[in-house]
Order: C-alpha cells, then sequence, then structure tokens
C-alpha cells in the first residue's frame, strides 16, 4: 500500500495545510459521512497539535513527517516528529475527578474515541490512526 | 493590527450572553486570543454571570476546552455562573466522552440556560 507522504515544519500554522491535503484525499474518495469526517478532522488536529507542541517542543527547525492513504477501505494516517517520544502506556486519565479540572491532557484521549485504532511506534514518536471509512 | 474579536456580547438582565462567531476552534492561534478574549470578559468587565451559546460553533478541539476550563475556574473564583447552550449534537459528544459535561451546565437554548441564572 502506497501512502501519500509529506514533511512540513513545525508550526501551527503548517499543520492545517496537512489537514487540507488529508481532508480534501478524504473527499476524493467519496466518503461524505459528516460524522467520519468529523472524527479525522479532530483527531487529525490532536495528533498534528501533539507532535507538534509536545513532540517537537514548538521548535520550527524540527519537522513532522506525515503519510496517509486507504488500505482497504481504511484511511491510514501516521504522523510522526523528530521528539525524543514519551510513555504512551501509562497516560493519566483525564476524567479523573482530580484531573478533570486540569486545561490539558484530553488529546489522546479523543483520538482514541474518534479513530477505530491507534498505535505508537515503541519510541512514541510516531502514531498510526486508522479508521473505516466503507 | 487589530485582533479579531471572536465573541459577540449581549447583556440579558445581569447575564451576559456570549456567542462565538468563530465556526471552528481548532487554530491554536484563534484558540489563543479567544482565551484572553474570554479572561478579560471576567478580569476587565467583571462580567461573571457568562452563558456561552455555541451555535456557530462547528469544531472544537481539546485546547478550547482547556480554556473553558480555566474561564469556568476564574468566574468561580468571582463567586459567579458559567453556563453553555446550544451546543450540537457532535460537540456535546466531545464533552460527554470527556466528562466535562458533567462539570459544565449544558443546556439546549438560550432560554432554558438563562432560566436556571
Amino acid at each position: 500500500m502506497a501512502l501519500n507522504t509529506l514533511v512540513v515544519p513545525s508550526t501551527l500554522e503548517a499543520r492545517l495545510e496537512v489537514e487540507k491535503r488529508v481532508l480534501d484525499f478524504v473527499d476524493k474518495t467519496g466518503y461524505n459521512s459528516e460524522e467520519g469526517i468529523f472524527s479525522i478532522k479532530l483527531a487529525l488536529e490532536e495528533t498534528l497539535v501533539n507532535a507538534i507542541r509536545h513532540g517537537n517542543k514548538l521548535d520550527t527547525s524540527k519537522n513532522i513527517r506525515i503519510a496517509y492513504g486507504v488500505d482497504k477501505n481504511h484511511l491510514i494516517i501516521e504522523v510522526e516528529d523528530e521528539g525524543e517520544g514519551f510513555d504512551y502506556s501509562h497516560l493519566p486519565d483525564p476524567t479523573a475527578p482530580d484531573r478533570l479540572e486540569l486545561p490539558h491532557g484530553r488529546g489522546i484521549m479523543l483520538i482514541k474515541h474518534y479513530m477505530d485504532d491507534i498505535k505508537f511506534n515503541g519510541k512514541g514518536n510516531r502514531v498510526r490512526l486508522v479508521k473505516r471509512l466503507f | 493590527m487589530e485582533k479579531k474579536q471572536h465573541l459577540i456580547t449581549e447583556p440579558r438582565g445581569d447575564v451576559t450572553i456570549v456567542t462565538f462567531t468563530d465556526k471552528k476552534i481548532l487554530d491554536e492561534s484563534n484558540i489563543q486570543e479567544i482565551g484572553e478574549q474570554l479572561n478579560d470578559l471576567v478580569e476587565k468587565h467583571y462580567l461573571v454571570k457568562m452563558l456561552l451559546n455555541f451555535e456557530n460553533v462547528e469544531y472544537l478541539s481539546s485546547a478550547a476546552l482547556g480554556k473553558l476550563i480555566t474561564l469556568n475556574k476564574k468566574i468561580k473564583e468571582e463567586n459567579g455562573k458559567l453556563k453553555l447552550c446550544s451546543v450540537r449534537p457532535q460537540i456535546y459528544e466531545v464533552f460527554k466522552i470527556t466528562k466535562l459535561n458533567k462539570l459544565f451546565e449544558i443546556y439546549d437554548d438560550e432560554d432554558r440556560a438563562l432560566a436556571r441564572f
């Protein structure tokens, strides 16, 4: 399966270009579920912001690599940053009573809810999102 | 350069209805400005009985939720009240997934919300 790839700098503006490309790609597949497109848009936004803000620490000299495509009716999106990675296996629960009023920490929870599958590489600086389209 | 006004405010008795003008509260720079404008309403204008109207909002990210939480804290510190209304089903789901529907009072429309201040 060949994925489309692009590399962008770690700017919050560059992610808009990524979102446009991916959503245009999804549109060309003929997928038109409003709910599904909302899910993809939100998960992609959260993933890109995590890569830029937490992965690359807003360092504009660092890039993000994005790959996307369709495989057997599933949308695949991979996002990789140049950061040190993180321990994705021990994330605190943002819905816990002592965390509910914290302003951060909900991104991955939302991505997991809106995607059918999410997998990190061992280091934690690359994530693969999967969503069934058809 | 003047910053874009992301909020429209309307007094209704002692409650201020604040309507978002942006359809997408996703863009980080927008979120930052929105957060600042919301905080200014409390800190500079002492508008501590506030109803946020989400009728125009089609997309919302977790960073925007963070700004709402911060606003809620500020208003609570002033013994004020914050309520939300006119949240589209897809946006309400974001509140529900994150259990923030337990933190915020969310109403179907302005009238129902105003009746509970």
